[in-house]
């Protein structure tokens, strides 16, 4: 296929305006070369776990990455996308997929190291997933606040540092804005935090709690400095920003980093204490995948307890699968902002999808609230 | 002889009949097609599964094909103000590009139609230059130069101008540097073929009918390099109208532009239709009216 399209350039300009090019089925592969096609996140995996799994199976891994599950989603709603393992977010793209018919049940017989996985984790992923057979547990965390503590303090010493006040009160958001704000630009991510904030279900689609959200939000939007579109890192490490609403990992890792630069930024995560969202990234299988049998392989090898355990140091989020913690860094096991106390699993909640109408109108709200209007 | 003579002409005829259809052929392929498959979606109805929405031709139980057409979408378009919006938003901002285009521009096609014939090249591909580097690449490096920390509040800072850093990133003025820092070679190109083909005698001829300088250029240049000037303005204008990239990376978040709505409505929204009747309506709203200044800058050609 490909030597025929480099042969007619009328072919390959055809194929390039239709992108076709661009889904890895159609890249150059030799007779019986096995492939997995990965799509994963971005600076989400351990480059030598990869290297391990082609030396043990044979099977070659193409990794693709993705830096929103926008991208992914509308690359998986085309068809065809040509992926063999995928790495969605619980909420919403896991359960959208699951609703439209994109993915395929997974073989549990050819997975046998999920048996390794946390079964309360499991169960908490059911809200998405109703019988777990769609997906396992890639990598987990929360969502909530990173803090440049010491320049917060400096600005609103009085504010609470454990609670959502911190973000949506006015008066503290004000204070804490020369420093700067970013919240990561994503509604599902945002909103069921501010509705939990408001004493209200975290999967309200009322059209009353909706305006009671967005007047929240609108509230300290003069006081936003910026919206991070997949995660507040690198403003959190290089200092731009110093109050920051956003996955757990992302503040953890954003705090390695500040620390390799040594440029006098320290960073810290909080889990507020209203609630925290807990999210699942999942690894699951296109249902029109063409290497099925791989994406089967790749599955089980991530899930060995040696190689979850290399992630997780790697990435520095939590893994789902107890018998690799011994293995895992153990400052990052103490770190009660990455591997929370049981205590703190009560104040962690899960969210449903909501319908598309609903989902409609808080699209809307977040357009207003980032227009400011 | 004579045969021959004939058969010549009739494969002249030919090849000159390929050469007319390829244009065509062209548009047909990437423009009218995509076109009409945009058009499509844009009728269909919003559904759960792959492709998100409902095909408009359908079998019905009794097996007679019927075609099922939404006008959902545009209808919504219309009701709804914040389409509307962003689109005005847009315009204003593809136009005050344009015209900064044009400002940064003129000057620079004119003094490289003006430069000794030997430089002229070297200018010229200093001008289209940054083409060889990645345009995201080049987005991105002015996220480098504007932050807070960047380079330029860096060396205001060290100059002792400021005392606090500027808020230059994620403003409406970093989205005009960045638009017209991309698509200034789309001005100064057009631009400099109309001056170069100026004729010299010309202003020569005015400065011996007593015009100045200036005079001269306001009245034999300018109105003689009209045509670079429009073609300049629309190779800025149209593209900055549907830009996504810049404003996303260096514009606030209240710039809600044509592009960025359309972005929502597919990936956020995954309403395909809805995506598909914007993109429509964008292309309509410019297309039409810029077809018929070409009709009437042809009849006025003609006239």
């Amino acid at each position: 296929m490909p030597s025929d399209l480099t042969r007619r350039p009328l072919a390959l300009a055809a194929a390039l305006a239709t992108g076709l090019l661009f889904s890895p089925s159609w890249a150059p592969a030799a007779a019986q070369e096995r492939v997995v096609n990965v799509y994963n996140w971005t600076d989400y995996i351990d480059p030598a776990v990869l290297e391990k799994f082609t030396a043990e199976t044979g099977i070659r891994v193409r990794y693709d990455t993705f830096d929103s599950l926008e991208t992914l989603e509308a690359k998986l709603s085309a068809g065809r996308s040509g992926y063999d393992v995928i790495a969605p977010t619980n909420e919403p793209t896991f359960s959208r997929l699951i609703a439209a018919g994109a993915l395929m049940p997974l073989d549990k017989a050819k997975i046998p190291s999920a048996a390794g996985l946390d079964p309360t984790l499991m169960q908490r992923l059911r809200s998405s997933d109703p019988d777990n057979r769609h997906g396992v547990i890639y990598l987990w965390g929360t969502i909530g606040l990173g803090l440049n503590v010491e320049r917060i303090r400096a600005l609103a010493p009085n504010a609470p540092l454990d609670s959502w006040d911190l973000l949506f009160k006015p008066e503290h958001a004000r204070a804490i804005a020369r420093c700067g704000i970013t919240i990561m630009d994503s509604q599902t991510d945002v909103i069921p935090s501010v509705l939990r904030y408001l004493g209200l279900n975290q999967d309200s689609t009322g059209s009353d709690d909706l305006r009671r959200v967005e007047q929240t939000l609108l509230g300290i939007r003069p006081h936003v400095r910026s919206f991070a579109s997949g995660g507040a890192l690198e403003q959190l490490a290089t200092g731009e920003t110093c109050l920051a609403l956003t996955y757990s990992g992302d503040v953890i890792q954003a705090s390695a980093r500040a620390v390799e630069a040594n440029r006098g930024v320290a960073v810290r995560y909080v889990a507020p204490k209203e609630g925290a969202q807990l999210w699942f990234d999942v690894l699951a299988i296109p249902r029109d995948a063409p290497n099925a049998d791989n994406a089967h392989a790749f599955i089980n090898f991530v899930l060995k307890p040696e190689n979850i355990a290399a992630i997780t140091n790697e990435v520095r989020y939590p893994n789902a699968v107890p018998a690799s913690k011994p293995m895992i860094d153990q400052a990052i096991t103490s770190d009660p902002n990455v591997y929370p106390r049981e205590e703190d699993f009560e104040r962690f909640f899960t969210v449903s999808g909501v319908p598309q109408t609903a989902d409609r109108a808080r699209n809307r709200t977040w357009a207003r609230f980032k227009a400011g209007r | 002889m004579n045969g021959g003579g004939g058969a010549s002409i009739a494969s002249g005829r030919l090849a000159r009949l390929v050469v007319l259809a390829l244009p065509y052929l062209w548009l047909l392929l990437f423009f009218l097609l995509p076109f009409l498959i945009v058009a499509k979606i844009a009728l269909s109805e919003i559904a759960v599964g792959i492709p998100p929405y409902a095909p408009i031709l359908r079998w019905t139980e009794e097996n007679v094909l019927t075609v099922v057409l939404n006008f959902g979408s545009f209808a919504t378009l219309l009701e709804d103000g914040f389409y509307l919006d962003a689109y005005l938003r847009s315009l204003r901002v593809a136009g005050i590009s344009a015209l900064l285009c044009l400002l940064v521009g003129y000057p620079m096609a004119y003094a490289i139609a003006r430069a000794p014939e030997h430089r002229r090249n070297l200018l010229l591909l200093l001008v289209v230059l940054p083409f060889w580097t990645s345009f995201l690449l080049r987005v991105m490096a002015w996220i480098g130069i504007l932050q807070d920390q960047g380079v330029l509040n860096a060396l205001l800072l060290s100059l002792g101008l400021i005392s606090e850093p500027l808020r230059l990133l994620y403003t409406e003025g970093a989205v005009y540097v960045g638009i017209v820092y991309c698509y200034l070679p789309f001005m100064v190109l057009p631009l400099y073929a109309t001056l170069a083909k100026l004729d010299p005698v010309l202003l020569e001829a005015a400065a011996d009918l007593g015009a100045r300088p200036f005079r001269a250029f306001l009245t034999v240049t300018l109105p003689l390099s009209m045509p670079g000037i429009l073609a300049g303005c629309m190779l800025v204008f149209i593209p900055a109208v549907g830009e996504f990239v810049i404003p996303e990376l260096l514009g606030g978040p209240a710039a809600q532009l044509a592009g960025r709505v359309l972005w929502v409505e597919f990936f956020q929204n995954r309403d395909w239709p809805m995506a598909s009747a914007l993109a429509v309506a964008l292309l309509v709203l410019l297309v039409v009216p810029i077809a018929a200044f070409q009709r009437h800058a042809a009849r006025r050609g003609r006239a």
